[in-house]
């Protein structure tokens, strides 16, 4: 296997592990880990952490697949996230969503994250992110952006992709 | 030798506590605790438990005595009461001084709730029946309609329970849950995801039975699907007991699948016999075809379980080059077709006149009980060494034993072998070199696996071969016999541990064959001329009777699982 965890990573999945009694328990959290330092989870990144903990990749392979925020394939520089859930939706987050995927040649129909051909950007919607009180807003990478018309998604555009 | 194993029970196991329950108004006592599936540790006794000892059944899908308990079907959700308690948690009593048992609000899963004192459970009362019939049409929505083309159906709890506990009609008009068909999971096992009830009972047994944890559950959700880990094959030697416990065809044995609805299947309780463990087997056999072994419940041997090698080993039974004739090598060296009148005529004879300590006799450890003994009767008369082939091979932690021989332990309880099987060869093969020698009579082996060729064999007088398939040594046969598979025949084997266990017949012998014990009854009569008996049943009583190791167990008290013997 060429997946190698580098000494700091490693460090830090060790100080996980540590902190609960029994190893599976820090399953989560090292998947975390893993996803923020990667990018995604591949199968070498799934089966590494399976080793490490003494299980079998099909346990971690069960954990990944349930949460949506764990991701098996690689996505784009930047990631904008539409909240869709009720404030949002009311303030007309459907039709961000299609702003966003229309500007960047993406179908709006499709379920599911969906990243650009140059693979600068990926486009989904996502659950609640707790700031109705400002709906529409989507999430681009960690930062929240609140009160999301068309124009500040252009504008949003126009700052990531300098032309 | 049943006194003698009450007894055994009695003293190994310590008297446990009791309690009193009703299950529909009928009290029963049961104990406390019962052992756990695992590791046998006591646990308390749960609602399901104390239900099949009061003999009424609540159906179920994820629970199986044998495996933990997952508790997520919700099938076997009952309504219960137990003792209603005032505020100082003391029970309350009626004018009667009886104590007042009060119908708990919610129902509980009888799999997974322990019983109580006084407590009453109802597995017939309206919510009860209301709620199986709840479970029953989710159970049934995203389910496919397949049964006609479904290797399941006919042994399906889903289609049981329907019949039992469903409805005649569906409400369901919107579109199905589509999951994956097909699903190559392992080299013996083919799923169907969509046929899938989420049991968890495959995850279950191969994580804490099989000790492989290869099955889980992906896209958990309104998509949970059984699946593997990608490029990691679901391939223990214990696959396919998923497909027996499986409770819906979603799990199906690539080997049986569409080959035989299971209505048309005869079943006969038999023995596995690749090797000396003995698992108990039901045979499922149509037409004299036998289609496939599922393993038979026996707790003092194989549990519920078996090996994948052992269910499949039973094509050789149907193979075209079966021995199927009684052939004589004629003046000319060949060997020429004859009937059995003629030959056990012939071998009679010579046997009435061979001398003293001039005869060997080599009997497969694969024949039974019987056959092993009648053979040592006729060495005895004969005053011929004997001995056994010892077979070793790969042997795991949960039912694989090392010794490929499923009766080791009859050929040494019935004199044929010593404790140390195989340990007269070298002497058999240097007394026929030699020329001390002159007869030489095998039973389901092949000598050229233990340097006896046919070179060697050619220097006997006579070689006198019963076998089931030809091998080299049947091709020096001066008389050749075609025996029986134990599929085709009734008798014993004693295990490993020392399991006397009866096999019923599965399937008709091919052509002429007769099975050994049949023909050795008849060949011992022509010898002396005695009478004996004529059936099994009458020929294990006489041997239990001769042999002291089995100590006088008879026929009748082996069961459907058998008795343990010292050995």
């Amino acid at each position: 296997m060429s997946f190698s965890v580098p000494k700091k990573l490693q460090t830090e999945i060790e100080e996980l592990i540590s902190h609960y009694p029994e190893k599976r328990s820090a399953s989560l959290m090292i998947l975390h880990v893993l996803q923020d330092h990667y990018g995604y989870l591949s199968d070498a990144a799934i089966e590494w952490l399976a080793a490490k903990l003494d299980l079998q990749p099909i346990n971690i392979l069960e954990l990944v697949t349930f949460y949506p925020m764990f991701r098996q394939e690689p996505i784009g520089k930047h990631h904008i996230k539409v909240c869709r859930t009720l404030s949002c939706a009311l303030q007309g987050s459907g039709k961000l969503k299609e702003h966003f995927c229309r500007k960047l040649h993406l179908d709006p129909l499709v379920h599911g994250p969906q990243t650009t051909e140059d693979g600068k950007f990926t486009v989904e919607f996502v659950e609640c992110l707790a700031s109705c009180h400002t709906a529409p807003v989507l999430m681009c990478n960690e930062e929240l952006h609140e009160k999301v018309g068309e124009t500040e998604a252009d504008l949003l555009l126009d700052t990531m992709s300098p032309s | 030798m049943a006194k003698a194993e009450t007894k055994k029970n009695l003293e190994s196991e310590p008297v446990v506590d009791t309690l009193t329950v009703t299950v529909d108004g009928k009290a029963v006592e049961v104990p406390k605790t019962m052992p756990d599936p695992m590791d046998g540790r006591p646990i308390p006794t749960t609602m399901i438990q104390a239900c099949k000892l009061a003999g009424a059944e609540v159906p179920h899908f994820c629970y199986h005595p044998k495996l933990p308990v997952a508790g997520n079907c919700r099938m076997c959700l009952v309504e219960f009461g137990t003792l209603a308690m005032d505020k100082n948690r003391k029970p309350i009593v009626d004018a009667e001084g009886q104590p007042v048992v009060r119908k708990m609000p919610r129902p509980a899963i009888a799999c997974a709730t322990p019983v109580s004192p006084n407590m009453e459970i109802y597995t017939q009362s309206e919510g009860t029946v209301e709620m199986r019939r709840a479970v029953m049409e989710f159970l049934l929505i995203n389910h496919p309609l397949d049964c006609p083309i479904c290797d399941q159906a006919g042994e399906c709890r889903l289609q049981e329970y329907s019949v039992d506990h469903g409805q005649g009609a569906s409400r369901f008009v919107e579109q199905k849950v589509h999951k994956p068909k097909q699903v190559d999971l392992g080299p013996r096992i083919m799923l169907d995801d969509e046929r899938c009830i989420l049991c968890s009972r495959c995850i279950r047994f191969t994580r804490d039975i099989a000790g492989d944890d290869a099955l889980g559950f992906v896209d958990r959700g309104s998509h949970s699907t059984l699946a593997h880990y990608p490029n990691r094959p679901f391939d223990n030697n214990y696959t396919l007991n998923t497909v027996d416990i499986c409770p819906v065809g979603a799990l199906t044995s690539k080997d049986f699948r569409f080959q035989m609805r299971v209505w048309f299947l005869k079943e006969s309780s038999s023995i596995c016999s690749g090797c000396a463990t003995g698992c108990n087997i039901t045979v499922g056999s149509r037409e004299n075809r036998i289609y496939r072994f599922t393993p038979r419940e026996n707790d003092a041997v194989n549990s519920s379980w078996m090996c994948d090698a052992g269910r499949l080993d039973y094509k050789w039974v149907g193979r075209e080059d079966r021995l199927k004739n009684v052939q004589v090598r004629n003046n000319d060296g060949v060997l020429v077709p004859s009937d059995w009148s003629r030959a056990l005529g012939e071998i009679a004879d010579i046997l009435r006149e061979v001398p003293e300590d001039s005869v060997a006799l080599i009997a497969s450890a694969r024949l039974s009980n019987e056959e092993l003994y009648l053979l040592n009767l006729l060495a005895g008369k004969l005053g011929a060494v004997t001995d056994s082939i010892p077979r070793k091979g790969d042997k795991d932690a949960l039912l694989v034993h090392a010794d490929k021989n499923p009766n080791m332990n009859g050929a040494i309880a019935t004199g044929i072998s010593t404790k140390r099987p195989g340990s007269k060869l070298k002497l058999i093969a240097k007394g026929i070199k030699s020329g001390a020698l002159k007869t030489l009579i095998v039973f389901g082996e092949n000598l050229s696996a233990c340097e006896m060729d046919d070179e060697l064999l050619s220097t006997l007088e006579h070689l006198i071969v019963c076998d089931i398939l030809p091998n080299e040594t049947t091709a020096s046969a001066d008389y050749l016999l075609p025996g029986c598979s134990h599929l085709e025949k009734r008798g014993t084997f004693i295990n490993a541990k020392g399991r006397v266990q009866k096999f019923m017949r599965a399937a008709e012998q091919p052509g002429d064959s007769r099975p050994e014990w049949e023909f050795l009854l008849e060949l011992l009569k022509r010898i002396d001329g005695t009478n004996g008996v004529a059936s099994i049943e009458g020929l294990f009583n006489q041997m239990a009777a001769d042999v002291p190791a089995l100590d006088g167990v008879s026929w009748g008290d082996l069961g459907e699982t058998g008795v343990s013997i010292e050995i």
